[in-house]
């Protein structure tokens, strides 16, 4: 085991906290722009089967496309920078949260449902009070498991200028004839960040959900 | 009441419930007729029984008055204005709707749940709350309990009660109920049975009310509505329909023995039930003394009712018992009959306890009289009146 280089670590730990903000900042964007897109997808496809298929396998292919490829491809359109790692991110992340939030809608007893139309709900009504409330912690898991994942892929991120924690690992680690106390210090820092936001979306889920862990069944 | 806003709803005792039509209504699914050609018209404020076997179209017409089918031809009306003039959601609003299965919405509290009509319907916030309360009360679930608690924390027979009160909780002048209480056992549907009687006796609604048991129908009905392949076979009160059947398929359907059935016709309030012998407790032995002497208190086999302040029943005590002053802790005084429970019921009641007399109770649970076998049994004399008046 080589050793780590604390006094380079104190000397860089400026850079590295702006590295790891803006590792955050990707991470959030993307998540963002991803659920604008495949919420609205999800909820105008959950009750048809062909718009269903044609969304969820657009989102696979996209999900399917090597990471550092599709930034590539992203480039003639978009200047260097956060604007194709953002983008990049999210197109990845669509694939998990759009098929989590359909099955989620899709799993609202049809019972609950009638009685809500029964009771004089209109359509969106019953979308917004009864559907997306009942399918938030099937939403949740999407998010959570596309919130882990685009942290890491968001290392590759620095390839298009996009900065972040990839920086730390790529221009001062591995472009350095393998410098290992870069490398190593993103690598961990990045795990903490996956670990440490899906804790803080597993509590965002427990406070939003009281119902969901009540009840003596 | 001065000063209430147009909006509120009605004071207490003004009758909101509406004259429910059919005409020529028909559902075809393909080549099947789910319901056809059916006609029937519900006064305001009477329970309407479907009736029939399993497949028979009555789920069908009833979600057909809420619009949540469209019929194929024939028209709905309640209080003369056809159902399709107004928006679908529009008239849900104003249709309670209560079902098997009661379809609560998880995520939200009790309190939440019965509030969902109101809170459609614009309610200001000071007015949902305490009528949410109001209608937990009436339904048997004290408020401060249950409101916060989560469908997932009730019984099943719970739940159903929270779905009447969330059904009630705009006012609705008509009821539609598709076998409201088939999930919950035996006990527990009887007592939901006999509580949604009480509550129509206050608050009448008119009621269309889907059941494939006589024995409820006979129980619940004004006028019951037998349904066989999506075509009314038979609509008549009840006591009509046990004494005069239409054809072969409504008397196999009523049953053999339409005699015992009878007695569900008959409810304990249409009978001549001695008061109830009650003394208070903390009442002076003397007083009590002094009032079986003078036959102002009738003791029964020797023994008087001791109630707690509230009237509530506690316990039977000797007169020979009594010293200075009543004492009673609370103690066996089952069992506890209401004043809308049929004969039929009273009896197993009677029955199941293996006692010779039941306290009946009225909404307030203070004792109001006595109900013995005797008495009950002469009732099977009584039950052809009921024809008249339905
Ligand atoms: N959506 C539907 N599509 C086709 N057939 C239906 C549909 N709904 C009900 N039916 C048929 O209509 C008939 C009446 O059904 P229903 O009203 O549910 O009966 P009930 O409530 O008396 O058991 C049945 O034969 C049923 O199979
Ligand atoms: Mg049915």
């Amino acid at each position: 085991m080589p050793e780590i280089r604390w006094d380079w670590l104190q000397r860089h730990a400026d850079d590295i906290q702006i590295m790891t903000v803006q590792h955050l900042e990707i991470t959030g964007l993307s998540m963002a722009l991803a659920l604008a897109v495949a919420l609205p997808v999800a909820v105008a496809v959950r009750n048809r089967r062909v718009p269903f298929a044609v969304a969820a396998g657009v989102a696979d292919v996209l999900y399917t496309i090597p990471s550092l490829a599709l930034f590539a491809l992203l480039l003639p359109y978009t200047d260097i920078g956060r604007t194709p790692a953002v983008i990049g991110l999210a197109a990845y992340a669509l694939s998990m949260i759009v098929r989590n939030t359909v099955v989620g809608l899709r799993g609202v007893p049809a019972v609950v449902r009638d009685a809500a139309v029964g009771q004089g709900l209109t359509p969106r009504q019953v979308l917004v009070r009864v559907e997306l409330p009942l399918a938030l912690p099937a939403i949740m898991t999407g998010v959570r498991l596309a919130t882990v994942s685009t942290v890491g892929i968001a290392t590759v991120a620095a390839f298009v200028g996009g900065g972040g924690l990839g920086e730390l690992i790529w221009d001062k680690g591995i472009q350095r004839e393998m410098f290992l106390t870069p490398i190593l210090a993103g690598t961990v820092l990045t795990t903490a960040l996956a670990i440490a936001l899906d804790a803080l979306l597993a509590g965002a889920q427990w406070l939003l959900t009281p119902w969901a862990r009540r009840g003596r069944t | 009441m001065p000063g209430t806003p147009a909006t509120d709803a009605p004071p207490p005792g003004d009758v909101r419930a509406g004259t429910l039509e059919l005409r020529g209504v028909t559902k075809r699914y393909g080549p099947t007729l789910a319901v056809d050609d059916l006609s029937l018209t519900v006064p305001a404020g009477k329970v309407c029984v479907l009736i029939g076997p399993s497949g028979c179209g009555k789920t069908t017409a009833l979600r057909m008055i809420n619009r949540l089918i469209e019929p194929t031809a024939g028209e709905i009306l309640i209080d003369g204005t056809d159902v399709r003039r107004r928006p679908a959601a529009r008239l849900r609003r104003e249709i309670g709707y209560v079902i098997q299965q009661v379809g609560l919405l998880p995520h939200l509290t009790v309190a939440q749940n019965v509030a969902t009509v109101p809170r459609l319907l614009g309610w200001a916030k000071a007015r949902v709350g305490p009528r949410v309360d109001e209608l937990l009360a009436l339904v048997g679930l004290p408020p401060g309990d249950y409101a916060r608690r989560y469908p997932a924390e009730l019984s099943g027979g719970q739940q159903q009660r929270v779905g009447l009160a969330r059904a009630l909780a705009g006012d609705p002048p008509l009821m539609l109920m598709d076998e409201p209480f088939s999930a919950v056992d035996p006990i527990t549907r009887e007592r939901l049975q006999t509580d949604f009687l009480r509550l129509h006796r206050a608050v009448p609604k008119t009621v269309v009310f889907v059941s494939h048991d006589i024995d409820e129908a006979v129980k619940m009905a004004d006028v019951i509505a037998v349904m066989r392949a999506g075509r009314l076979v038979q609509f008549a009160p009840p006591a009509e329909l046990l004494a005069d059947p239409a054809d072969e398929f409504v008397a196999d359907f009523v049953g053999a023995d339409r005699a015992l059935k009878g007695l569900a016709l008959t409810r304990l309030e249409d009978l001549d039930l001695p008061p109830a012998p009650t003394v208070r407790r903390g009442e002076a032995g003397g007083d009590v003394r002094d009032r079986v002497a003078s036959g102002t208190l009738v003791p029964i086999g020797g023994a008087v009712l001791a109630t707690g302040d509230d009237g509530h029943p506690l316990r039977w005590v000797p007169v020979a018992a009594i010293g200075d002053r009543v004492e009673a802790t609370p103690g066996r005084t089952e069992p506890l009959l209401s004043p809308v429970t049929t004969l039929r019921d009273a009896l197993s009641a009677l029955f199941e306890a293996g006692a010779s007399h039941g306290v009946v109770v009225d909404g307030a649970g203070r004792a109001v009289a006595v109900a013995d076998v005797a008495t009950i049994g002469g009732g099977l004399a009584a039950p052809a009146e009921k024809a008249g008046d339905a």
